[in-house]
C-alpha cells in the first residue's frame, strides 16, 4: 500500500498550549479519509504542519514522499488546499483568484473549471466581500477540485454550503477519488464523513484515539431512541446493550448498542408505541462512548459516567 | 412579577442612538493602549519642546533673533508656519504646533475610520448592529472615542503650557486649536467612511484631505511672511492653517477656531445624515463587478502583490508630486523673501549647509518628500502581515509558493514603489521649479537626482519593516512607533538641538543635503548596505517561522 501522507508522533506547541501532543495519522494513496475532532483537537494545526505553513517541534511527517517543511514548493505543485474559512481579497474577482490558485499550483483544466462554477452554481465575476460566507467557499473547492494535483487537503471545507451544494461536494470528492487522488477532508459532520470516507482517523487533545475503516468504529457506536409509551418502561433496564435510560412521564429516552437495537425495539412494541424517533450516534456521543472506553479521566469521574 | 415591562414608544432619535454608552465603552477599550500613546506622544512632543527651547534661547534678544530670522526662512515657515511674536509660548506653540494639529487630525482620522468603516467590512458591525444598537450608534460612539481623545489633548496641551508659565489665555486658545482641528479630521473621516466600502480607500480619502491641507498651508505660510500682513489666501482654504492662525500668545484670536468649528460640525452633520440613507457594510460609491477570469499579469506572487498594492503606489506618486509641484513652484519665492538680510543668510547657511537659499529651501522639502515617504514603503511592506493575519497568506502559500516569493512580491512593490514614488515628487518639483525659474533642462535632473539621492534611507526603513515582519511579527505595530520616531527626528530634531547621537539614530540624518551639498559615496554606501543587509534578516526569519 503506497503512503501519501504518514504522521507520526507529531509533536506541535504554541508557548504553553499542547496543541499536538504524539498525534499519528496515516492516509493510503488514492483514498478518501477523514479527519474528525472536536473544534481544537489539532486537525488544522496538523493540516498546517502537513503544508509546511508551521513547523513540528517532533515526530516524523511525510507528504508524498518528502518532507513538508523543507519541500514546500515542490509538494505544493502536486496538493490543493480548502480553508474552512475562505478570505478572499476584497478587490479580486473569484474568477480571477480560481485562476490564480490554478496557476500557482500544477495548472488549471478550463473546462473541468467551467463545470465546476456551474454545478455550484457560482458567479465567478463577484469581488471579495461579496461574496457570502458559502460562495467564498465555492471558489475555493472550484479552485481546488478544477486543479490537477494529487492530493486534496480540505479543512471543514463545507462549512456555509447549503444541502444542495453540500451534495454537490459529496459528487465532486467521489469522482476525485474515482480518479485516484487522495483527500484528507477535515469535518466534524459524521454524515458527511460516512458517505464519503473509506477511513477516518479521531483524534482529541492533539492526539490520535482511533483509526481504521467506519465499519471498525460503527461497533462503538450506541442509537438514541427517544419513545413516547403507552405502558411502564421498567422492563427495559434489564435489556443487554442498554444505557442511560430515562423515565419521564412524556418521554422514555435511552441508548442502545447497534448490534442489541433489535431486542430492544421488540420490547419497546411489547410495552406499547405511542410515537417513536430514532438517531443514529452524533459525534460528540461517538466521542463520549469512545473517551468511556479508553479515557485517562481519574476513575471518580470515569466511574461516575459508565453509572 | 407578572407585569411585562413596556418600553415608553422611544422618540426617532434615541432609537438612532440606541447602544450608543455600550459601543462608546467597547471603543475605548480596544484603544486602551493606541490612543493613550497617541496622547502621551503629542503631549510629550509639546512639553519638551517647551523645555528645549527655554534652554537654548534664555535671553528675550536671543527669542526676538530667532523669531526673526526664522520668520525670514521660507523653508522653515514651510515646515512650520509662521512666527507671530517671541515669547517662550509663541516660539513652542510655532515649533510644534503645525504638527501636532497635524498628528491630532491623523489620530482622529485613524480613530474614526477603525471603528465605523474596518467594522462594517470586517462584518463585525453586523453581529452588532443586531443586537440594540441603533442605526447611528456606531458613527456616534466613534466620534466621542475621537472626540474624547481630542479633549485629552486640549486638557494635556492647556496644562503643560499653563505649566510652564504662560498665559491660561494662550494655552487654551492653543490646545482648543489642536483638539478642535482634530474634530474636523474625525468629521471628515466620518464622511469618507460613508462613501466606500473599502476602509483602506475611506482611510485613503480622509488622509489626502490632510495631507492636501497640508501642503496648501505649507506652500502659503513659505509664499509669505505673515508675521505683520494677513496669511496666503492658500493658508486660509485649510483646516491646518485656521489653527495657525488661532495664534496663541500672540492676540489669541478665538474667532479662527470658528471655521474649524463648523467644519467638524458640519462634516458630521453630513456624515449622520449619509449613515441613515445607507445599508450597513454598503457605501455610495458601488462596487463593480470582476472579470470572471484573471488577465495574463495576476500570475504569480510577484503579479499578485503588484494587482494588490497598485492603486495605493499610484495615490502616493500622486501625492507627492502634488506636494512636489507646489513646494517647486513657491521655491525662488523663498530667496527674495531672505535675499536682504544677511544675518538670515548666514544661518540659513550654517544649518543647510548651503550656499544658495533656494537650494536650502529645496533640500528640507525634499527631505520632508523623503521623510513622507517612508509611510508608503513601511505600509507597503506592513501589507505581508496584514495579508497573514487575515488569513489570506495561508491559502496562498499552500500553493507552490515559496515563502520568499511571496514577500519578494511586497518587497519589490516597497523598494522600487519607493523610489517610483519619490521620482514622481522630484520630478514634478524640478519641473515646477525650472518652469518657474525658466531652467527646465538644468534644474530637473538636479530636483529629481536630489530627491532620488533619499532613497537609501528610506529603503533602510523598509528593511527595519521586513526585518520585524519577517523575524519579529509579534512587534509589528512598533514599525508605526519606529516611522513616527524617525520622521519626528527628521521634522522637529534640527532646530531642537537635540544631541547629535540621538539625530543620529534616524538614516535621514547622514545624508547630505542636496540640492547643494557636496556628495560623499561613503553615507550611502553604509546606508545601502544596511537597506540590504535587514530585509536579509527578516526573510530569513520568515523562512524559519510559523506562519498564521
Amino acid at each position: 500500500m503506497n503512503t501519501a501522507i504518514s504522521v507520526s508522533g507529531l509533536h506541535k506547541s504554541f508557548g504553553r498550549t499542547h496543541a499536538l501532543d504524539g498525534l499519528d495519522l496515516q492516509v493510503a494513496t488514492g483514498e478518501v479519509h477523514g479527519f474528525l475532532g472536536p473544534n481544537g483537537a489539532g486537525k488544522s494545526t496538523t493540516i498546517r504542519v502537513l503544508l509546511g505553513l508551521i513547523r513540528a517541534d517532533r515526530g516524523d511527517v511525510t507528504l508524498l514522499g518528502g518532507d513538508p517543511w523543507r519541500d514546500a514548493v515542490a509538494l505544493h505543485r502536486r496538493v490543493a488546499y480548502v480553508p474552512g474559512d475562505v478570505t478572499l481579497w476584497r478587490n479580486l474577482s473569484g474568477g480571477e483568484v480560481i485562476d490564480l490558485y490554478g496557476r500557482l499550483r500544477g495548472g488549471l483544466d478550463p473546462a473541468r473549471r467551467a463545470d465546476l462554477l456551474n454545478r455550484f452554481e457560482l458567479d465567478p465575476t463577484k469581488k471579495g466581500r461579496a461574496y457570502s460566507k458559502g460562495n467564498r467557499q465555492k471558489v475555493a473547492l472550484v479552485a481546488a477540485f478544477a486543479s490537477d494535483v494529487d492530493v486534496l487537503i480540505l479543512d471543514e471545507p463545507t462549512s456555509g454550503l447549503d444541502p444542495l451544494m453540500e451534495e454537490v461536494f459529496r459528487t465532486c470528492v467521489a469522482e476525485e477519488r474515482d480518479r485516484g487522488r487522495t483527500v484528507l477532508l477535515s469535518s466534524h459532520i459524521l454524515a458527511e464523513v460516512e458517505a464519503l470516507c473509506d477511513r477516518v482517523s479521531i483524534i482529541r487533545n492533539g492526539r490520535t484515539v482511533e483509526s481504521g475503516s467506519l465499519t471498525d468504529l460503527r461497533h462503538l457506536s450506541r442509537t438514541t431512541v427517544r419513545a413516547q409509551l403507552t405502558g411502564p418502561a421498567d422492563s427495559l433496564a434489564d435489556l443487554p446493550g442498554v444505557h442511560d435510560l430515562r423515565v419521564d412521564p412524556e418521554h422514555t429516552v435511552l441508548q442502545v448498542d447497534n448490534e442489541h437495537l433489535n431486542p430492544v425495539l421488540r420490547r419497546l412494541a411489547d410495552i406499547g408505541v405511542r410515537g417513536l424517533t430514532s438517531s443514529p450516534p452524533t459525534l460528540e456521543e461517538l466521542f463520549l462512548r469512545h473517551y468511556r472506553t479508553e479515557d485517562t479521566r481519574p476513575a471518580a469521574e470515569s466511574a461516575a459516567v459508565t453509572r | 412579577m407578572t407585569a411585562t415591562a413596556v418600553a415608553p414608544t422611544p422618540t426617532a432619535s434615541a432609537r438612532h442612538l440606541a447602544g450608543t454608552p455600550t459601543l462608546v465603552r467597547l471603543a475605548l477599550r480596544r484603544d486602551r493602549v493606541l490612543l493613550p500613546v497617541w496622547v502621551v506622544a503629542l503631549v510629550g512632543t509639546l512639553s519638551s519642546t517647551e523645555r528645549s527651547l527655554e534652554k537654548l534661547y534664555d535671553t528675550a534678544a536671543e527669542r526676538a533673533d530667532v523669531a526673526h530670522d526664522m520668520n525670514a526662512n521660507g523653508s522653515f515657515r514651510a515646515l512650520y508656519g509662521a512666527v507671530y511674536a517671541d515669547s517662550y509660548g509663541a516660539l513652542t506653540v510655532w515649533r510644534v504646533g503645525a504638527t501636532l494639529a497635524l498628528l491630532a487630525g491623523l489620530m482622529s482620522l485613524l480613530v474614526v475610520i477603525r471603528h465605523t468603516r474596518d467594522e462594517e467590512e470586517t462584518g463585525r458591525q453586523e453581529a452588532l448592529s443586531a443586537a440594540m444598537v441603533g442605526r447611528r450608534a456606531p458613527l456616534t460612539a466613534a466620534l466621542t472615542g475621537a472626540a474624547l481623545a481630542n479633549l485629552a489633548l486640549l486638557v494635556l496641551c492647556t496644562a503643560v503650557l499653563r505649566g510652564a508659565g504662560q498665559s491660561t489665555a494662550g494655552s487654551l486658545a492653543f490646545g482648543t486649536s489642536v483638539a478642535l482641528t482634530g474634530m474636523a479630521f474625525a468629521g471628515i473621516a466620518a464622511v469618507s467612511a460613508q462613501l466606500t466600502e473599502n476602509t483602506r480607500l475611506a482611510r485613503g480619502i480622509a488622509v489626502a484631505v490632510l495631507g492636501v491641507a497640508f501642503v496648501l498651508r505649507a506652500a502659503g505660510d513659505a509664499a509669505r511672511p505673515a508675521a505683520d500682513g494677513g496669511s496666503h489666501p492658500l493658508v486660509w482654504v485649510t483646516p491646518l492653517g485656521w489653527a495657525e492662525n488661532v495664534r496663541p500668545f500672540a492676540g489669541d484670536r478665538w474667532w479662527a477656531l470658528l471655521p474649524t468649528a463648523a467644519l467638524a460640525a458640519g462634516c458630521a452633520v453630513l456624515a449622520y445624515a449619509l449613515a441613515g440613507r445607507r445599508d450597513i457594510g454598503a457605501g455610495f460609491i458601488r462596487p463593480r463587478p470582476g472579470p470572471a477570469h484573471a488577465p495574463a499579469s495576476l500570475a504569480g506572487a510577484y503579479g499578485l502583490a503588484w494587482r494588490l498594492q497598485r492603486g495605493t503606489l499610484a495615490a502616493w506618486a500622486i501625492g507627492l508630486a502634488f506636494g512636489g509641484a507646489v513646494f517647486g513652484g513657491i521655491a525662488d519665492g523663498a530667496k527674495d523673501i531672505v535675499g536682504d538680510n544677511d544675518g538670515t543668510r548666514d544661518l540659513v547657511r550654517r544649518m543647510g549647509g548651503h550656499v544658495d537659499l533656494t537650494d536650502a529651501f529645496l533640500s528640507t522639502l525634499i527631505g520632508l518628500l523623503g521623510l513622507i515617504c517612508v509611510v508608503f514603503a513601511a505600509g507597503s511592506i506592513l501589507r505581508l502581515r496584514d495579508e497573514e493575519t487575515a488569513a489570506r497568506a495561508e491559502p496562498l502559500l499552500a500553493n507552490a509558493v515559496g515563502r520568499l516569493r511571496w514577500a519578494g512580491g511586497h518587497l519589490v512593490i516597497a523598494y522600487l514603489g519607493a523610489a517610483a514614488v519619490l521620482a514622481a515628487g522630484g520630478l514634478a518639483m524640478g519641473l515646477s521649479y525650472g518652469i518657474t525659474v525658466g531652467d527646465v533642462s538644468g534644474q530637473l535632473p538636479r530636483v529629481l537626482l536630489a530627491t532620488l539621492a533619499q532613497t537609501p534611507a528610506v529603503w533602510v526603513m523598509t528593511g527595519l519593516a521586513v526585518l520585524i515582519v519577517g523575524a519579529l511579527p509579534r512587534l509589528t505595530p512598533a514599525v508605526w512607533g519606529l516611522v513616527g520616531l524617525v520622521i519626528a527626528l527628521g521634522w522637529l530634531g534640527p532646530a531642537l538641538k537635540l544631541p547629535q547621537a540621538l539625530l543620529d539614530v534616524s538614516p535621514f540624518a547622514h545624508l547630505p543635503k542636496l540640492p547643494g551639498a557636496d556628495v560623499t559615496a561613503t553615507p550611502y554606501a553604509y546606508l545601502l548596505a544596511l537597506a540590504a543587509v535587514l530585509p536579509i534578516a527578516g526573510l530569513t526569519g520568515l523562512r524559519r517561522r510559523d506562519l498564521g
